[in-house]
């Protein structure tokens, strides 16, 4: 199977576009924030350079002798209260400059920015109206101010303003991390209740799903419902394919051991036994994957009901005792008479018992015995050790696999579906299925190890 | 010449710099030489010889640097460099409200140092403006007239004491000239600022025939020969070196406020010198270390601590406020009232 390639990664693209976000975020931060604060500051220094103009055009009077002006002291030094910025005032009367500095420019508006002496300035104007020789003149007073001040001002909002907006986007960018790591909590969840499953468990997904990975989920189930309507197809065809072939098989059998009786020629006789044997193989085989369909249905739907695994074993015995003596081998029983209460499907533990015993007596030379035990304790262990060839030099690991045989039995006809049976009963029983080499000398035991 | 001064004071005072090309008028000229100097600092200042030399000599034990030493009224100094645009390394002068100016109006470059960063805020202005000494206004009696008497403490007290006996005090009582004086006018307005008791004081003061002077020296002088019972608004730091070797003068202890006046220091933006004029700056500013040219100078350096120990001392504030009286109709106005006051006769 090709591997996977990864491209792309959501959780990376939701991490990047969320800091995107957060960026776009700390920069529009940083402009309201630094143009609010800088607002007020210049607003601050706009109502002093107002409340210092103001007293300057009150303190201007007419009086007998033209008009007069008593600046206030506190009119410049308010200024100085709040900055160590250069001062310059003017006071014009009709255009001409009754005191201050006469090269200040005078503006219209309230409030104005300009370059003075070397540095920008920000001058408030205010106008009032006084009578000279009494006519109606106008003052304007005019008071400004560098803005080194506002400047150092600025520079602290500026640096504080930079520090929130950092700390704004690292705090943002934190919990976009966060957010994009729950986000993805449910495909994690998914993909592990997918990977828990068992090699056969074909089952739809029902773990909860976040709708937009619902229509994924019931695809992934679809999907499954196919293949396992595929799977159990192609199962039920073989079973039926077993079914079909058993009767005629049977028949054909009957009939080769009538004609084997009728046959007088040595020659003749040697050929029909080969042939029963055939006959007999097939059966098996037959018999064999007849089982292996009825455990793999079993085991999807396991019936679990408490039997004592003893009594199984001690039938499984009687039942294949005939099939022994034929190759005049002797079953030794070891079997303790308290039961080994054991919850499960019966039928398949008998089936499982059955193909064991069967590859031992198939496996094991004529006039021998086999050792059927079983033991309690922590768990239960029932074992099957024959003196036969035993498994030879194959890995005994592959044994379990379906149609596996071992590397020395190829003048014995079989299909390697016994071990595979016992395996899978066994698993579905939260089971193993142990095979070793016979401590004794030649031959192998194979033990079902099932938790009590 | 005290008119010509007055002129000159109004004319730099309207900000007019239209006119002949003034020369500024300098009291003396000195120079200290050093062996093997390696540049000369020019300073330009209104402090005398005497006060300053021991400080210029203690400077250049350590800077190798020759130090050309010109003297003026604050008046003359204005001038040159206000108008004149005279090439100094160093402006120093007591008229607070004149180098403030000159600040403010863009004459003065920024310097920035740790001594100058361990100054009190009160005794430096954006940088440029630099205070080294700090010296009250104080009134010097004469101990024979007062033989015996409680002094007066407050202005009140010696308002009160001199219209109760006019008779005893007229032709005995001494002041600046504030006209002719920079300090006298600093002093002046900024009491003025103070309490309201100061135009009482000077109208007093005028109904009594005051002597009016430009300087400290002469006031004490005339205190200590008896010529006068009092002098008021006198230069502390003079007295104080006074004292030691003048006989009959005695500071009278005033609890109500006592103006101190700070002596400052700025580099002008034409300065050539500038090392050694930032050099000269952060001496000055750490003059107090130095007790022993303290001594020989008799300038009282900066010292929050003295402040601290008597709470009638008010430092003039440095910044805009002092433009205010620089203003030319606050000046013409409070001149007016001024005279009003004091020429009653």
């Amino acid at each position: 199977m090709k591997a996977l390639i990864a491209k792309g990664s959501i959780r990376r693209n939701l991490v990047v576009q969320l800091a995107i976000v957060a960026a776009i975020l700390s920069l529009a931060l940083f402009w309201l924030v630094r143009g609010v604060a800088e607002r007020a500051a210049e607003d601050t220094q706009d109502n002093i350079l107002a409340a210092s103009a103001t007293s300057i055009a009150d303190a201007v009077q007419s009086g007998s002798d033209g008009i007069t002006l008593e600046l206030p002291y506190s009119a410049l030094s308010m200024l100085g209260a709040i900055s160590q910025d250069r001062v310059f005032y003017s006071v014009m009367i009709g255009g001409e400059t009754l005191t201050g500095y006469d090269d200040l420019p005078t503006s219209d508006r309230p409030f104005s920015t300009f370059e003075y002496r070397g540095d920008e300035v920000r001058a408030a104007t205010v106008v009032r109206s006084v009578t000279l020789d009494s006519r109606p003149s106008q003052v304007s007073v005019t008071v400004a101010q560098t803005q080194l001040g506002l400047a150092a001002i600025s520079s602290r909002i500026t640096s504080t303003t930079t520090a929130i907006a950092v700390g704004f986007f690292i705090l943002a960018t934190a919990l976009s991390l966060v957010a994009a790591q729950s986000a993805l909590a449910p495909l994690r969840r998914m993909t592990q209740a997918v990977e828990r499953r068992g090699p056969d468990d074909l089952r739809p997904v029902v773990t909860e799903t976040p709708t937009e990975l619902v229509p994924l989920v019931g695809a992934l189930n679809t999907f499954i419902a196919r293949l396992r309507t595929s799977l159990s197809r192609s199962e039920d065809f073989i079973t039926e394919a077993a079914h079909r072939v058993r009767t005629p098989l049977a028949t054909v059998r009957a009939q080769a051991e009538v004609t084997h009786r009728r046959l007088t020629k040595p020659e003749h006789r040697q050929a029909m036994r080969q042939m029963i044997r055939a006959i007999d193989e097939s059966s098996r085989s037959v018999g064999q994957l007849l089982d292996h369909a009825m455990v793999t249905f079993r085991a999807d739907s396991l019936s679990a009901a408490e039997f004592d695994l003893n009594e199984v074993l001690a039938e499984t015995c009687d039942r294949l005792a005939p099939t022994a003596e034929l190759k005049d081998i002797s079953i030794r029983r070891s079997i303790p008479k308290t039961p080994f209460l054991f919850r499960g499907d019966r039928i398949l533990l008998q089936s499982a018992l059955g193909n064991i015993l069967d590859n031992a007596i198939k496996y094991s030379p004529e006039d021998s015995v086999i050792t059927v035990s079983s033991g309690g304790g922590e768990q239960y262990i029932l074992s099957i050790e024959d003196q036969g060839r035993g498994f030879g030099d194959a890995d005994i690991s592959t044994m379990r696999q379906r149609f596996s045989r071992g590397s020395n039995v190829g003048d014995i006809v079989g299909s390697g579906l016994g071990l595979t049976i016992a395996d899978e009963v066994v698993t579905s029983h939260s089971g193993t299925l142990r095979i070793t080499k016979n401590e004794e000398g030649e031959g192998a035991c194979v033990s079902l190890v099932l938790p009590v | 010449m005290c008119l010509a001064r007055i002129t000159s004071l109004i004319a730099f005072c309207a900000f007019y710099a239209s006119g002949p090309a003034w020369g500024f008028e300098v009291e003396g000229n000195r120079t200290y030489a050093v062996d093997g100097a390696i540049s000369t600092l020019r300073i330009l200042s209104t402090a005398d010889e005497a006060a300053f030399g021991p400080i210029i000599e203690a400077y250049q034990s350590s800077n190798a640097v020759n130090v050309d030493y010109t003297t003026a009224s604050s008046s003359e100094v204005m001038k040159a460099v206000y108008q004149e645009g005279v090439t100094f390394d160093l402006v120093i002068s007591s008229a607070m409200d004149l180098q403030t100016k000159l600040a403010n109006d863009g004459f003065a470059q920024d310097y920035k140092s740790a001594p100058t960063a361990a100054l009190p805020d009160w005794a430096k202005w954006r940088d440029q403006v630099f205070a080294f000494t700090q010296e009250p206004a104080v009134l010097v009696v004469s101990k024979a007239f007062f033989e015996g008497e409680i002094l007066p403490s407050n202005r009140n007290d010696l308002i009160q004491m001199l219209r109760e006996n006019p008779d005893r005090f007229r032709g005995k009582v001494g002041t600046y000239d504030v006209r002719t004086s920079g300090l006298g006018y600093l002093f002046a307005t900024q009491d003025s600022r103070n309490s309201e008791s100061f135009w009482r004081l000077t109208e007093v003061m005028g109904r009594l025939e005051p002597k009016l002077y430009c300087c400290s020296g002469q006031m004490i002088s005339d205190v200590a020969s008896g010529d006068l019972a009092f002098a008021y608004n006198v230069l502390g730091s003079y007295t104080e070196s006074r004292l030691p070797t003048t006989d009959g003068i005695k500071i009278a202890p005033m609890n109500d406020f006592l103006s101190v006046m700070l002596r400052t220091v700025l580099i002008p933006k034409t300065a050539q010198n500038t090392l050694a004029a930032q050099q000269m700056v952060d001496f000055l500013v750490t003059m107090n270390e130095r007790t022993d040219v303290v001594a020989r100078s008799g300038l009282p350096p900066i010292d929050p601590a003295v402040l601290a120990k008597n709470d009638a001392l008010r430092p003039i504030r440095l910044g805009p406020g002092l433009l205010v009286f620089l203003d030319r109709l606050k000046r013409e106005n409070f001149l007016r009232s001024w005279t009003n006051s004091i020429e009653q006769n």
